[in-house]
């Protein structure tokens, strides 16, 4: 059962091939079994899963059964969720339990999805490798030693460990696309404001935006379907119509015309990847695409532009984590300031207090005009480069990450180096644009994940084309070697 | 050495939504703490802010009332500090481009003169909570029920000169603010704030001295004793050859004094930036035009009005539309006494000192208007006298509503009978024999001096019921 896509799962409880309660079951069991290996999740929720399942195989039995009642999924514990702990990966956060429920996870529960448990992250959703979590970093299900990529790293390493069908992620510099490459997943991030961020633990807000980490394309778009849409308690978030996302998968591919930005295979992308993505654009073309070289200017200022908008609004968006109302509060406070610097300065991992630090000076009197505003100037000339480029082209690809997951605490002592394996992803949440990662290949055994970019609320073309290339390849097919 | 002072205001009213200015909790004033913040009011991880329409208009209504340049596109910003009763670790407020920009207000001095003020800019911002300090055994409760009330800062130029314009430019802004029905401008429970920046500097100086700001002064009366208190110890310092330090200073209105809080340099770097949670409020050229129609008569418009209908002098007139109330009050007795200069005179007169002495509003006044106009009919018809008018509204004011029973029960009718008032002149005239000759060997002069002595004896004698008009015409017949 855990071989199976979401879309062949939904055809197997239609047809009663098994129960809600024997799925979930299942995959209870292997994460009870295998998560020791991985540690993606953070928190099981067993008792309340199998309770679900079981209202959902009532509800099947009723007839009453939406498309997805039954299916179970896991969520990235950024999402708030009503009495189940939401961690944020963090210290501060580990003993906290909202007392209310976010957009996505809602979304989710009215369609019946079952909720396998929540999983591992970087802290605040801060770090490239799922090593900065309070709970301990996740190795990936394709090399142990290895990371997963992060922030999203125990939904991508609990997806490619087949501990849940799919997972939701959150996106805020690549979050999702690069822990999808890593472990060999598909991984979407929508456009900004396709999706709520009612109840997403917010990192950089202007930045953040959640999507669907899965197997397949086909499992993305059904997915993408139940998260997107205008929420009244998002003011970021777009009114605008959500198409049916599986209803163009179908369509070919002749005639689409994909840029390739020479910025985005210059040095530091390894050769071996790079071979891989060429071996994967010359499916495309054989698909009836037509290639051409395109070029985004400023994606070299793109990283330091990031590396001060996403602190700054960190900076202020973890400034309520101060232990009066909520969250960790450090022993025997002796006055306000004591509480105060202490619950953060405890609370809060080497990472976040680095981020925030970064924030805090860009924004400071004196510097602001130097480091922010000129970072937003910048935002707009990125935003400038893809907006000229889809005049030529409808999807730009690149490889999602410049190297396969690299080794666990190699690159922890160096922030920068860190920081440098996001190179391909950042601009794109700049920007607001939707992208995608798909699995494109092996090297040395471990997965190359392919980014294709949209234009704004082009989800669909994204998906039809991640789905054109997963009908004609088996990349998304491979499972590491290790498991079980 | 001669010091003038420079004092600029920094007004915070509470906008009168029923929900806050960014969640749909209550805003209503004194429940039970904690009652009214939602997960949003709480900075609970994931919430995010929705900025409620309704505060948008009324800052327009505000902005249009004072003549202010309207920003269509404006920004709400995140001020950065740490407080407990700051639950996100920011207040959402405006910095560049706030709703309101500049603007003016025209208010009345002492000596009967208009004084312009310019208004720098108003904003839109949310409250903090509140830290409650007593009954938590030496711990700080919170109370988060004012977190996110909607506030308009409203920001003057420092061109009030002192305690008392302050005090007028207050009132003006009090009275706008109740005209638009934006606020209900209870100082006492907080719906309108004051902070005051002070400075001074000799006497035909042009460049401003350092400023001390004093916080969070909540009635008139302490706003002008606030300053005075300050503007003296300015003065004290720099004549005794210190210099004033920029700092913030706390009111104590039981000492009548102010103190020094936090000096500059432990002012906080705020580290404002865009608020990136809420987009840029966009107010449409339909919508302005909408609010704009929708206005109701404004101070200003009402005061020029009052001056062309009633032909009141400005001041007056000023005064009269301060409030609304007051303004509606006066409007009724006007018309229905017919006569504005006595209703006027009234108002700012026996009204005035009435509810000043006895702390009320005009809408608490023991006399509704129109028995006020009833009252000063009675004068003008002359069934009654100036006097009589006043024995009977101290009996209107004690409780009596009945305008005709009180002058018969009081005997304040004018006794308007030449007959029986000649006869009354006939014997004081009989009683003054000495006076009598002095009157009639005194020239015309004199004898406009002197007659008072018989009119006032045939008052007297008269018990005040006679109308003073007629005695003193028969008077003048009489003795001639």
């Amino acid at each position: 059962m855990h071989e199976l896509t979401i879309a062949e799962l939904v055809q197997g409880l239609a047809d009663k091939k098994f129960s809600s309660v024997e799925l979930t079951q299942h995959y209870i069991s292997r994460i009870n079994q295998l998560d020791k290996k991985y540690n993606s999740f953070i928190t099981v929720n067993e008792d309340e899963a199998l309770n679900q399942a079981k209202q959902a195989d009532q509800l099947r039995a009723n007839g009453q059964a939406n498309q997805f009642a039954g299916i179970p999924v896991a969520h990235k514990d950024i999402f708030c969720t009503k009495g189940i702990k939401t961690t944020c990966g963090s210290k501060m956060l580990a003993n906290f339990v909202a007392p209310y429920e976010s957009t996505v996870t809602e979304k989710f529960s009215q369609a019946n999805f079952i909720t396998l448990g929540k999983t591992n992250m970087d802290e605040f959703a801060m770090g490239s490798s799922n090593e900065t979590s309070h709970f301990g970093s996740v190795c990936n299900p394709w090399d142990t030693k290895r990371v997963p990529g992060g922030s999203s790293g125990g939904s991508a390493a609990a997806v490619a460990a087949q501990l849940t069908p799919a997972a939701t992620g959150t996106d805020t510099g690549g979050s999702i696309r690069q822990p999808a490459a890593l472990c060999g997943i598909t991984g979407i991030k929508p456009t900004y404001g396709r999706v709520s961020r009612w109840g997403m633990i917010a990192f950089a807000s202007s930045l953040d935006q959640a999507g669907p980490m899965t197997r397949t394309a086909e499992d993305a778009a059904l997915l993408l379907n139940v998260m997107s849409g205008f929420d009244c308690k998002d003011s970021t978030c777009v009114d605008q119509p959500v198409p049916d996302y599986t209803e163009s998968l179908n369509q070919p591919l002749t005639g689409l015309r994909i840029g390739l930005p020479k910025e985005y295979f210059s040095a530091g992308i390894d050769s071996n990847v790079s071979k891989a993505i060429h071996a994967a654009l010359d499916v495309y073309r054989q698909l009836g695409a037509t290639i051409k070289e395109v070029s985004l200017p400023h994606t070299a200022l793109s990283l330091p532009a990031y590396y001060v908008i996403a602190p700054a609004e960190a900076s202020s968006n973890l400034s309520r984590f101060d232990g009066v109302r909520y969250g960790y509060r450090c022993e025997t406070p002796e006055n306000l300031e004591d509480l105060y610097k202490r619950s953060r300065g405890e609370g809060f991992g080497a990472e976040v207090k680095r981020r925030i630090l970064v924030g805090t000076y860009a924004l400071s009197a004196g510097y602001y005009d130097a480091y922010y505003i000129k970072a937003q100037k910048i935002r707009r000339l990125v935003k400038q480069d893809f907006t000229d480029v889809f005049n030529e082209v409808d999807v730009i690809m690149s490889p999602t990450a410049p190297t396969t997951a690299f080794n666990l605490g190699e690159k922890m002592d160096d922030p920068v180096a860190m920081y440098a394996s996001d190179i391909n992803t950042i601009a794109v949440n700049l920007a607001g644009l939707p992208a995608m990662s798909i699995p494109a290949g092996l090297v040395d055994g471990l997965p190359v994940g392919l980014q294709m970019i949209g234009n704004y609320f082009a989800e669909a073309k994204l998906l039809q084309v991640a789905h054109q290339f997963q009908q004609a390849t088996d990349w998304h097919r491979q499972r590491p070697t290790a498991l079980d | 050495m001669q010091w003038e002072a420079v004092i600029g205001l920094e007004v915070h009213v509470q906008l009168a939504t029923k929900s806050k200015i960014f969640s749909g909790a209550s805003t209503a004033f004194g429940a039970e703490p904690n009652t009214q913040a939602c997960a949003v009011d709480l900075g609970l991880p994931g919430v995010l802010p929705v900025l409620n329409a309704e505060v948008v208009r009324m800052a327009v209504m505000f902005g249009l009332g004072i003549h202010a340049h309207i920003n269509q596109t404006n920004i709400f910003a995140r001020k950065n500090y740490f407080y407990p009763d700051l639950p996100k670790g920011y207040q959402t407020s405006q910095m560049d481009l706030p709703i309101v920009g500049k603007g003016y207000v025209d208010i009345p001095l002492d000596n009967g003169e208009m004084k312009r003020i310019g208004v720098t800019r108003a904003h839109l911002e949310e409250d903090a909570g509140k830290s409650l300090h007593e009954d938590f055994h030496g711990m700080t409760g919170i109370d988060l029920n004012r977190a996110g009330t909607p506030l308009l800062e409203i920001v003057s130029e420092p061109e009030l000169c002192s305690a008392k314009e302050a005090v007028a430019y207050l009132k003006y802004i009090h009275g706008l603010i109740r005209y638009l029905g934006i606020s209900d401008g209870n100082m006492a429970q907080g719906s309108m704030r004051c902070d005051a920046n002070v400075s001074i500097r000799p006497k035909g100086e042009t460049t401003l001295g350092t400023r001390a700001e004093i916080k969070n002064v909540n009635s008139f009366r302490f706003i002008e004793k606030a300053i005075n208190f300050e503007i003296e110890r300015q003065i004290d310092v720099l004549e005794a050859g210190g210099k004033v330090v920029q700092e913030t200073r706390l009111y104590d209105s039981e000492r009548d004094e102010t103190r020094s809080m936090r000096g500059k340099e432990e002012a906080n770097d705020y580290r404002y930036f865009p608020c990136p949670d809420l987009l840029p409020v966009v107010i449409s050229d339909e919508d302005l035009r909408a609010i704009k129609e929708a206005l109701p008569e404004l101070p200003e418009q009402k005061r020029q009005r009052f001056m062309d209908k009633f032909k009141l002098s400005e001041y007056d007139a000023t005064i009269l539309t301060e409030e609304r109330e007051t303004a509606e009050y006066f409007e009724q007795v006007a018309s229905q006494c017919g006569d504005a200069k006595l209703a006027a005179n009234w108002m700012m007169g026996e009204i005035a000192a009435r509810l000043n002495k006895n702390n009320l509003e005009i809408t608490e006044s023991p006399v509704p208007a129109d028995r006020l106009a009833k009252l000063l009919s009675r004068l003008k018809d002359q069934t009654i006298n100036g006097k009589g008018a006043k024995t009977a509204f101290e009996a209107l004011w004690e409780g009596a509503d009945d305008v005709d029973a009180v002058i018969e029960a009081k005997g304040l009718k004018q006794v308007t009978d030449t007959h029986a008032i000649a006869a009354i002149i006939d014997d004081i005239i009989a009683k003054h024999p000495e006076q009598v000759e002095q009157y009639k060997a005194a020239d015309d002069a004199k004898r406009k001096k002197m007659i008072g002595f018989f009119v006032g004896q045939v008052m007297k004698a008269s018990k005040g019921s006679a109308n003073p008009g007629q005695v003193n015409q028969l008077l003048q017949q009489k003795l001639s």
